[in-house]
């Protein structure tokens, strides 16, 4: 079987930088394994401007951030690129088989980093009653239908959730056009940040219902509306201020659940509340050599924080394998 | 008269007080740093916004390219630029910085894009 | 006006059954479904258990055809490449009251002649069924009990019976029903059934309208039964809590229903439900706050370590009940017509034996049924990649590079098979993720939903407007933006 000193699984921004640290120094055999067509991992859909203040002191949209890390890694001879590089088995040992169009691979890594990122916590688990119609999505797979497929979900969207995600849509679909009616956020404070508040939904004029719950989502085939109703400080409804939002699109925001099924595979100890990896300091897992870095071992606020902490599991790497190799030839 | 702003230019959104006369700033206090100010007096005096969206693409490899203005624009006129925009089709391949659409509105700022598309 | 021997209303597991048993047969046979694609309706969520038979009175239609269905889905899992798994079903009592009612259980099985019952002890259930409650103390075993896809199910049935003559016409809802008179001496009277498709005449109608049988029914003049929908919610579970339990496990079951289990799905997910509340809607798929925490109670109970944050899709679904029992007669208000209405669970099980039992009723009828010569295979081979060793999974990935291609990232489903899926039939993304698991997994179509639009677009023809969840009204999109 192949064996390579430095597997990377996930090209977007942590990955990326992961990468380049470690070339930088030192390491000459990385693989950078990558699921899309693609490297820019989320940041490909995230056309909107916001990134970069601390990294670079500027101000980048997402794709213009993620293209400063795509050419560092093109131009960088020995990080081998793999797009369309799907991570389906991680045993232990840090062997893993992956799939590509026309091909199953498997490696032993000798040193991995995961940098597999989040996905959006869905509508079924936080269990919003209701029927189930088209027109429900997660606030980042509505931003992949209008940023990368250029398609409009929908004409008058209510968005369920207050997290950045969901607030950045608002404004999208705003100015596609849409009528977002409202956020509804049952905390009584906004989860996103409050900069977003103020261009998302200030700037649009949508309102945001705190301390509010949606009850239920209406619609046969399609979604029709929604109820929504104030909580008390319990979280129960007060349900005699109860009103209903015509809609024919919901976005479910309500937050990113770190991807870390593939370690959990291969042995490494998870904290069930967060799906992170339990750890005794930034990006270490409870096996030697593997780490994990990025959204995927904690949910970070900016990407310029992923890269400064990716850059480190770079270097964590590039430690863990001087260490390796340094024993080997001792012994 | 005074109006409280929170600043959009960094995540930490500082609680900006601006006190205005006559349409212009006269004094602000609350930034945690220079572009805060600026952004304070702008958003009193000539409020701009940043427009970013996506334009098709025809024969390339990606279908939508991500654009953004070069600069910000007045935040009135977004809509108006989203009508514009919109009609712009990108048929060759950009790179990053490519300008897609000149001076959108007649306003002296480029539309260009955010992604090298092929 | 489409000339048929026997047509068949209604395409869920029983008119596919139905349709497989009839396609054994010379005959001309056209089977009807009024939504978007086969197993849209009542079919779409099924629970998939495979029952031994316990739980039904003795001297049940139920009953009976759900022991004779047990084991005629095994055998049919090898024809029709079924996934079947045999898992056994645990009826758990916690007090003696409970165990006296087990007892009662084991005789009414062994009455219908269910294999293999035995009541198991507190021990056995601590070395067989780990993450039960302990406070158990004792339980029914049905080994038979299995699980098994619905949906995957019905396809296998469907598309058998289609490549061995049956014409399965989707979006055809009967809308009307005639007698046409015999034209000369002789003649058989024959059914006009006007439907929103096309027109269609048959000497037989079988009727597994589901929902609506009875609405069926009243279209031939025959009033002798009722659906009243029964909801039953059911909660999904993360495939890596698959550890939680062996075997189906039931509580001791109450007069209203089989009670709310912890089963899994056959694609390894546990799966807890369903509630049993008659509702008057029936459209009325919504669930509820109220069903959910019932459903937790009833199965925190018997397996502790159960966490409402493991859910990851939950769905409702209307049991077609007419009384206690299954309605399967010919009308003798309206000869040649066969009403099989009002199944309920263990329907699914017992669909095989449903089949051959109306097969008996159409001869009862004077239909002639002889026998063809040669049935054509399905030719389905399903295999799961990380299933089979390495080396082969690389020769296959070599010969077909879409199935190294991976479309839905939760359940490892690659192009080939979503494609094979849309060639199979499917027009909906609720069709290709019943035949593939695509979008049923923990993110729910959140990373792969886009891809998917746009292959059923490229395969069916179609603008990416008109790509719907499950047929016309429930499109995804309202507008295409890009350069189309």
């Amino acid at each position: 079987m192949d064996e390579r000193e430095l597997v990377i699984v996930g090209g977007g921004p942590a990955g990326m930088a992961a990468a380049v640290e470690a070339r930088e120094c030192g390491v000459r055999d990385i693989v950078l394994l990558e699921r899309g067509a693609h490297l820019g991992g989320i940041l490909n859909q995230c056309v909107h401007a916001g990134f970069g203040l601390a990294h670079f002191r500027e101000v980048l949209t997402g794709p213009e951030y993620a293209d400063r890390f795509i050419q560092r890694v093109y131009e960088t001879p020995g990080i081998e690129v793999s797009t369309r590089s799907f991570v389906a088995e991680l045993k232990p040992g840090k062997v893993l088989t992956y799939l590509r169009p026309g091909a199953v691979c498997t490696v032993r890594a000798k040193a991995l980093i995961m940098a597999t990122g989040c996905r959006e916590r869905t509508r079924e688990m936080i269990q919003i009653p209701g029927t189930r119609p088209a027109g429900v999505y997660s606030a980042g797979l509505a931003q992949k239908m209008i940023n990368i497929e250029g398609l409009l979900p929908g004409r008058r969207v209510v968005v369920i959730g207050s997290g950045d995600i969901g607030l950045i849509m608002a404004r999208r679909f705003s100015l596609e056009g849409a009528t977002v009616s409202a956020v509804i956020e049952i905390q009584r404070q906004p989860t996103g940040l409050k900069r977003n508040i103020v261009q998302c939904l200030d700037d649009f004029g949508i309102p945001l219902y705190l301390g509010h719950r949606v009850l239920w989502i209406h619609g046969k085939n399609r979604v029709e509306a929604v109820d929504v109703a104030p909580v008390d400080e319990l979280g129960r409804e007060i349900s005699e201020a109860r009103f209903t939002l015509a809609c024919d699109t919901v976005l479910v925001s309500v937050g990113l659940i770190p991807e870390n099924e593939l370690i959990e595979m291969a042995g490494v100890e998870l904290d069930r509340r967060t799906n992170t990896p339990v750890s005794s300091d930034l990006n270490y897992t409870s096996v030697p050599g593997l780490f994990v870095c990025g959204n995927a071992f904690k949910v970070y606020d900016i990407v310029d924080s992923v890269t400064r902490d990716s850059i480190v599991a770079g270097r964590q790497a590039v430690e863990y394998l001087a260490a390796c190799n340094g024993g080997e030839r001792r012994g | 008269m005074v109006r409280e702003l929170t600043c959009i230019e960094c995540p930490t959104g500082c609680a900006i007080v601006v006190t205005v006369e006559n349409g212009r700033a006269v004094h602000v206090e609350g930034n945690g740093c220079r572009r805060g100010r600026d952004y304070a007096v702008a958003e009193v005096e000539h409020p701009e916004r940043l427009l970013t969206t996506t334009v098709p693409a025809r024969g390339l490899s990606l279908r939508m390219v991500p654009v953004r203005t070069s600069r910000p624009i007045p935040k009135d006129a977004r809509v108006n630029a989203m009508s514009e925009i919109r009609k712009v089709r990108i048929s060759a391949p950009v790179r990053v910085g490519d300008v897609v659409l000149p001076n959108l509105l007649g306003l002296g700022v480029d539309v260009v894009a955010t992604r090298d598309v092929s | 006006m489409r000339e048929c021997d026997v047509v068949i209303v209604g395409g869920g597991v029983v008119g596919a059954a139905v349709a497989y048993e009839l396609s054994h047969y010379r005959l001309k046979a056209a089977l009807l479904e009024k939504e978007e694609e086969l197993s849209f309706g009542v079919s779409k969520a099924n629970s998939g258990i495979i029952h031994p038979g316990t739980q039904n009175p003795p001297d049940s239609l139920k009953g009976r055809l759900c022991v004779e269905g047990n084991r005629l889905v095994r055998e049919m899992a090898t024809v029709l490449d079924l996934d079947f798994k045999e898992v056994g079903e645990l009826v758990v009592a916690f007090d003696d009251d409970e165990l006296g009612r087990l007892w009662l259980l084991k005789q009414e099985g062994e009455l219908l002649g269910v294999p293999g019952l035995e009541i198991v002890s507190r021990d056995w259930l601590r070395d067989n069924e780990p993450n039960l409650n302990r406070e158990a103390v004792a339980a029914l075993h049905a080994p038979t009990a299995g699980i098994i896809s619905p949906y995957r199910f019905v396809y296998a049935l469907s598309e058998s019976a289609a490549l061995n003559g049956i014409d399965i016409v989707t979006r055809a809802r009967v809308e009307r029903i005639e007698h046409i008179s015999p034209g000369r001496p002789g003649d058989r009277a024959r059914f006009a059934l006007s439907t929103s498709a096309a027109e269609f005449a048959a000497r037989y109608v079988v009727n597994c309208g589901g929902l609506y049988a009875d609405d069926i029914a009243a279209m031939v003049g025959v009033h002798t039964f009722h659906i009243r929908p029964r909801k039953g919610e059911e909660y999904i579970l993360d495939k890596k809590r698959r550890y939680l339990t062996r075997h189906l496990l039931f509580p001791v079951p109450t007069p209203e229903s089989k009670g709310i289990l912890v089963t899994r799905t056959s694609d390894g997910n546990p799966m807890i439900g369903p509630t049993a509340f008659e509702v008057e809607d029936r459209e009325d798929l919504s669930t509820t706050d109220a069903g959910l925490r019932l459903v937790l109670a009833v199965a925190q109970k018997l397996v502790p370590a159960i966490d409402a944050r493991d859910i990851i899709a939950y769905f409702a679904g209307l049991r077609p009940a007419a009384g206690d029992d299954f309605v399967i007669r010919a009308e003798a208000a309206a000869p040649g017509f066969i009403d099989v209405a009002g199944i309920q669970s263990p329907g699914l099980t017992a669909a095989p034996a449903i089949a051959r039992y109306v097969a008996n009723l159409l001869r009862w009828c004077g239909m002639e049924l002889e026998t063809k010569a040669g049935l054509r295979q399905l030719n389905r081979r399903s295999f799961h990649l990380f299933a089979m060793p390495l080396g082969d999974a690389k020769r296959l990935v070599e010969q077909d590079p879409d199935r190294g291609d991976i479309v839905c990232r939760c359940e490892t489903v690659s192009l080939r098979e979503v494609k094979d899926a849309i060639a199979a039939g499917a027009t909906t993304l609720d069709g290709v993720k019943y035949r593939t698991r695509a979008g049923a997994g923990r993110c729910h179509g959140s990373f792969c939903t886009c891809r998917i639009m746009r292959l059923l677009a490229e395969e069916t023809s179609r603008p990416v407007t008109a790509v719907s969840k499950r047929g016309a009204g429930s499109e995804l999109v309202v507008e295409d933006r890009s350069d189309g």
